[in-house]
């Protein structure tokens, strides 16, 4: 029926993708199948991209093949149908599935599967979109470049030596690598966005508690959140109206209907609108290159008729060391649970009497890697007695003023803007010994998360020294998220005209990594 | 185990001056857990009454349960406690294998309800306040079984198996501030508070209250200091102690320890103690210092618990009356003397005879049957006095029978037990049992004229007046007619009969 090939196929956004399978052009087995041929193309072996940690292929043709047979019988079922049904996607690996293995990256969750899905899962099994598989990312999201998974790093679809960002590196890259239409992520301190910036792709980290955490294994409680991972800002639009909304297993959930953000995103338009460069978010710290785009973005948002002024946030310095206290602190006691006793990984002591202390901590030692045991340690500590004033509780006063400076930048602005990160994607155990240079990647993200706002990065280009993708990022004050698809849909189109296309038709063809089958038309017609 | 050296419980008195603090811990009878949707029920088949909240799985969420709370602001309202319009769940970290999490979802520092107090009325009728410091929400851990050690505690013990049917069990806290003053009374206040703590519990429905199975748990606080000091002694903490009776003892017996210790010039060491009740002593526990460090934080899984001034006050419109002044008005409606009162509320009729009062019968008449008909059939059959069967409007209808000269006060407890083997009402049973009182008078003559030809000295005595000398002729009628007659007409006739006034 499709005149396109699979290579083409794959390379549709999700919204393209959508319209193709409700007009019959291709059908969702078709689909899935391109895309499960294309993880095994160039996902495994050395020199792959690596960003699954597990692929899901029955399952998804099985789902994929369901919607096909709706469609096939038409009449109300077919009516019924989600916009997205029988688009796949993939699933960041620390968000719980039934039928496929979770292990958050690391080994103490090893071969665990859980017993109940994630309310974000089930809305994708709702909207029948066919699940790919599970993704790559730091261990327990811990980290800014994948480096940290106990399953191998991710590698960089712009260049292999590189890393794809982190926590949800396996993300971010399977989108830019035409692994996936859509991703699932989580974002703490900038893990669904700093991944964005760095592999040319759209990530969104909805308003805190627009997406329910039921299901996401916490890292920092009051910091998490789930969003998507895409190609355009219309599909992570999409795809947030399918997982937003309130759940009755997440107190912390809002009950705001988040309903307008696929129209948002079809009406872009920034006219008379006030955006905010945040003068503590550029400059200083910033690759030359990434300072070049961000300042070409302004222009053209300039020239399509916004007003650009200047907002000081004068605490965000303090936005990086108060988060490096929170969220281990809540690091401490979410990761408590994983101790051996009642699942995943239990590792008895060696010699010595085997008490359940001593099991506990022989499970822990083995089943944590450093930069976990690091950050439980930092904030079992920021929380002892005697400590915890001076630590947890200033910087819980730090994001207290972070939600004020958020508040007088957003008088003074509709939307803030500012490089998602410092740098271009880095080298691959370039920064793995050097915990703070790593820390220092989110340092234009945490802010977002500690005021629980909105944050959505969006490929702003390449960066001239090195011809590597940079993020512009995009803020809103809280419960705002249609505001940034708005804006962000405008800049995209705005910056895709000035290339001829979309940014991630300039990444490099990737070769055959090599294990799986050779890049092919199967399940399909052609 | 080895013994402590104790103090007679006077010679403790005479020296030093007692300082107690309770902890009670009030499982809560919702339907459903403190933070999931996993039944709330006792003693099912070990973890069977969980879900992936209660077992701590990745990913899970905890979410309050509104019921919970509305049973924590009853307890706050019952104990006259202010209640918080806004409060914070926190996490109490420490790595135990009953806790899934191995944390506490609890309250730390912003309770639902604090600043309260209970009147605690003693034998006597001294009246003690007992000030609340604060009721707080919080969850309760799962259940450790030790295997193979012989005490059946952790130590020496080769595993241990944990039930999570009890984890996430919705708790309430509550603890006084401390209580001083009691004196040699301290033993007898404890049992007294926890008792009372126990009945408003029980009483707002909140709980099923039954101690024998850990719906009400005391830990027990007692610290001596010499008469006349104001600083109080080192505390120690007796856990668990799951009877009113063992309250009691435990107090009683930390005193005497207590009192040891210091007289040796010992300094008391600050540990939790473990009640034995078969030696109705304590063993030392764990060293428990207020360094323990849980490493307290608010909870970042759940938003602020609101009682907004109108809900408090429509759940203050909801609260029975409490249990103390409703005994304080009933005893005045009855007429009943303290001590008639006490053996009512002791006996565990006093629900019944209200009952039985609002069917109809007076309070004399009910108080008589419960307490000299059913409370002791009740104490044969070993079930208490309402679960044996006999509903308040059995007792008007014998009080009746009995009353119109139906039937007499034997036949009437005669008709009770037709009455408890299921005979039928005790009309039908006074019918099937031919029990009616005789009461025409032609069977009655002729029975009294063979009593008095049967017995013609005694006649003679009582045409002499000699009236006490009836009995003689009214119990050979009564025995000739079975018991049927009514007494006082045989009385009456015999006089007739005989020509002399009565």
């Amino acid at each position: 029926m499709t005149e396109l090939n699979n290579s083409e196929l794959i390379r549709l956004s999700a919204a393209q993708l959508a319209a193709k399978l409700a007009a019959r052009e291709v059908t969702s087995v078709e689909v899935t199948q391109a895309y499960l041929d294309r993880i095994a193309l160039v996902d495994g072996g050395a020199d792959g991209i690596h960003a699954f940690l597990h692929v899901n292929a029955e399952e998804a043709l099985a789902v994929a093949a369901e919607v096909d047979a709706i469609r096939a019988a038409g009449g109300a079922e077919e009516e019924a149908l989600h916009e997205l049904a029988g688009v796949p996607i993939a699933v960041k690996d620390l968000i719980v599935t039934i039928g496929q293995p979770t292990t958050a990256g690391s080994k103490i969750l090893e071969g665990w599967h859980s017993p109940y899905d994630a309310t974000v899962i089930k809305k994708l099994r709702a909207a029948k979109m066919p699940i790919l598989g599970k993704t790559n990312l730091d261990e327990f999201a811990m980290g800014s470049s994948t480096e940290h998974s106990a399953y191998g790093p991710t590698r960089n679809p712009w260049d292999l030596d590189r890393i794809p960002g982190g926590s949800g590196g396996g993300s971010a890259a399977a989108v830019a690598a035409f692994e996936a239409p859509l991703a699932l992520g989580t974002d703490t301190g900038g893990s669904i966005r700093q991944p964005g910036a760095v592999t040319g792709t759209v990530g969104m980290k909805p308003t805190y508690g627009a997406v329910s955490r039921y299901g996401a294994i916490a890292m920092a409680s009051s910091l998490d959140q789930i969003g998507p991972v895409s190609r355009t800002v219309l599909d992570s639009a999409l795809l947030q109206e399918v997982i937003g909304g309130h759940d009755p297993f997440d107190s912390t959930s809002l009950t705001d209907p988040f309903d307008t953000l696929v129209a948002a995103a079809k009406t872009g338009n920034v006219t008379g609108m006030k955006i905010g460069i945040v003068k503590e978010l550029h400059g200083e710290g910033y690759q030359a290159g990434v300072e070049n785009r961000f300042n070409e973005s302004l222009e053209l948002l300039k020239e399509a008729g916004a007003e650009i002024v200047e907002v000081s946030c004068p605490n965000f310095k303090y936005a990086l060391g108060a988060y490096y206290l929170i969220m281990p602190s809540e690091v401490s006691s979410n990761l408590a649970k994983f101790d051996g006793v009642r699942y995943g990984l239990r590792v008895l002591p060696e010699d010595g009497p085997m008490t359940i202390e001593r099991v506990m901590a022989a499970t822990r030692a083995a089943g944590f890697g450093d930069e976990v045991k690091r950050r439980i340690i930092l904030g079992t500590y920021a929380l002892s007695a005697g400590y915890y004033d001076a630590y947890y509780g200033s910087a819980q006063k730090v994001r207290t003023l972070i939600q004020r400076d958020f508040d007088a930048a957003f008088a003074q602005a509709d939307v803030l803007i500012s490089p998602t990160a410092p740098t271009t994607a880095f080298k691959l155990g370039e920064k793995l010994d050097d915990p703070l240079a790593m820390y220092l990647n989110d340092v234009a993200t945490i802010p977002a998360n500690m005021a629980g706002i909105p944050g959505l990065s969006l490929p702003g280009g390449l960066a001239d020294e090195d011809g590597l993708p940079v993020g512009i990022q995009l803020l809103a004050p809280a419960r705002e998220d249609a505001r940034l698809y708005r804006v962000g849909a405008v800049l995209e189109s705005l910056l895709e005209e000035k290339w001829g296309g979309p940014l991630l038709a300039k990444a490099p063809e990737l070769k055959n990594a090599g294990l799986g089958t050779a890049f092919n038309t199967a399940g399909g017609s052609n | 185990m080895s013994t402590d050296a104790i103090l007679s419980f006077e010679e403790a008195m005479e020296k030093y001056d007692p300082v107690l603090g309770f902890e009670v811990h009030v499982e809560l009878n919702t339907k459903t857990k403190m933070f999931s949707s996993a039944p709330n029920v006792f003693g099912d088949e070990p973890n069977t009454n969980v879900n992936e909240v209660d077992l701590g799985m990745p990913g899970v969420l905890p979410v309050v349960n509104k019921t919970a709370v509305e049973s924590s602001i009853k307890i706050g309202l019952a104990l006259n406690c202010k209640i918080a319009e806004s409060c914070r769940f926190a996490r109490k970290n420490y790595f135990y294998p009953d806790t899934p999490k191995n944390f506490q979802t609890s309250q730390y520092d912003e309770p639902i309800a604090y600043d309260g107090y209970l009147d605690i009325e003693l034998s006597d009728g001294t009246v003690f306040r007992v000030e609340i410091e604060r009721a707080h929400m919080e969850e309760d851990a799962g259940k450790l079984t030790h295997m193979g050690g012989a005490t059946g505690r952790i130590q020496g013990a080769d595993y241990s198996l944990v039930d999570y049917n009890r984890s996430g069990v919705p708790l309430v806290e509550i603890v006084t501030k401390p209580i001083e003053g009691a004196g040699s009374r301290a033993p007898e206040l404890a049992k007294a508070y926890v008792a009372a703590v126990r009945e408003i519990v029980k009483n707002l429905g909140v709980s099923d209250a039954k101690m024998e199975r850990g719906n009400v748990r005391c830990d027990a606080n007692v610290s001596l200091r010499p008469h006349g000091r104001e600083r109080f002694g080192i505390r120690s903490e007796t856990k668990n102690v799951n009877s009113l009776r063992a309250v009691e003892h435990a107090v009683r017996y930390e005193i005497q320890r207590h009192a040891a210790v210091l007289d040796s010039g010992e300094p008391v060491i600050q540990e939790t103690r473990h009640w034995h009740e078969d030696t109705r002593t304590t063993t030392s526990g764990r060293a428990k210092s207020d360094a323990d460090d849980y490493r307290y934080f608010p909870e970042p899984d759940l938003v602020p618990v609101l009682a907004s001034r109108e809900w408090v006050e429509e759940l203050r419109a909801t609260l029975p009356e409490p249990p103390a002044a409703r005994r304080k008005r009933l005893q005045a409606d009855w007429g009943y003397s303290d001590l008639e009162f006490r053996d009512v509320v002791n006996a565990g009729v006093m629900d019944s005879i209200e009952e039985t009062i609002t069917a109809g019968a007076s309070a004399s008449v009910a108080r008589k049957w419960w307490m000299g008909e059913i409370v002791g059939r009740a104490k044969t059959a070993d079930v208490d006095p309402s679960e044996l069967g006999v509903t308040p409007e059995t007792i008007v209808e014998l009080n009746k029978l009995v009353e119109g000269g139906k039937i007499n006060n034997k036949m009437a407890s005669q008709v009770l037990d037709g009455v408890l083997a299921g005979e039928g009402t005790p009309a039908e049973i006074v019918g099937k049992r031919g029990l009616a009182v005789v009461s025409d008078d032609g069977p009655l003559l002729e029975a009294i004229d063979a009593a008095l030809a049967a017995q013609p000295d005694v006649a003679e005595k009582i045409r002499g007046g000699k009236l006490q000398a009836i009995g003689a002729i009214v119990g050979g009628v009564m025995k000739a007619t079975r018991g049927q007659a009514d007494a006082g007409r045989v009385k009456q006739l015999i006089l007739e009969r005989l020509g002399v006034e009565g």
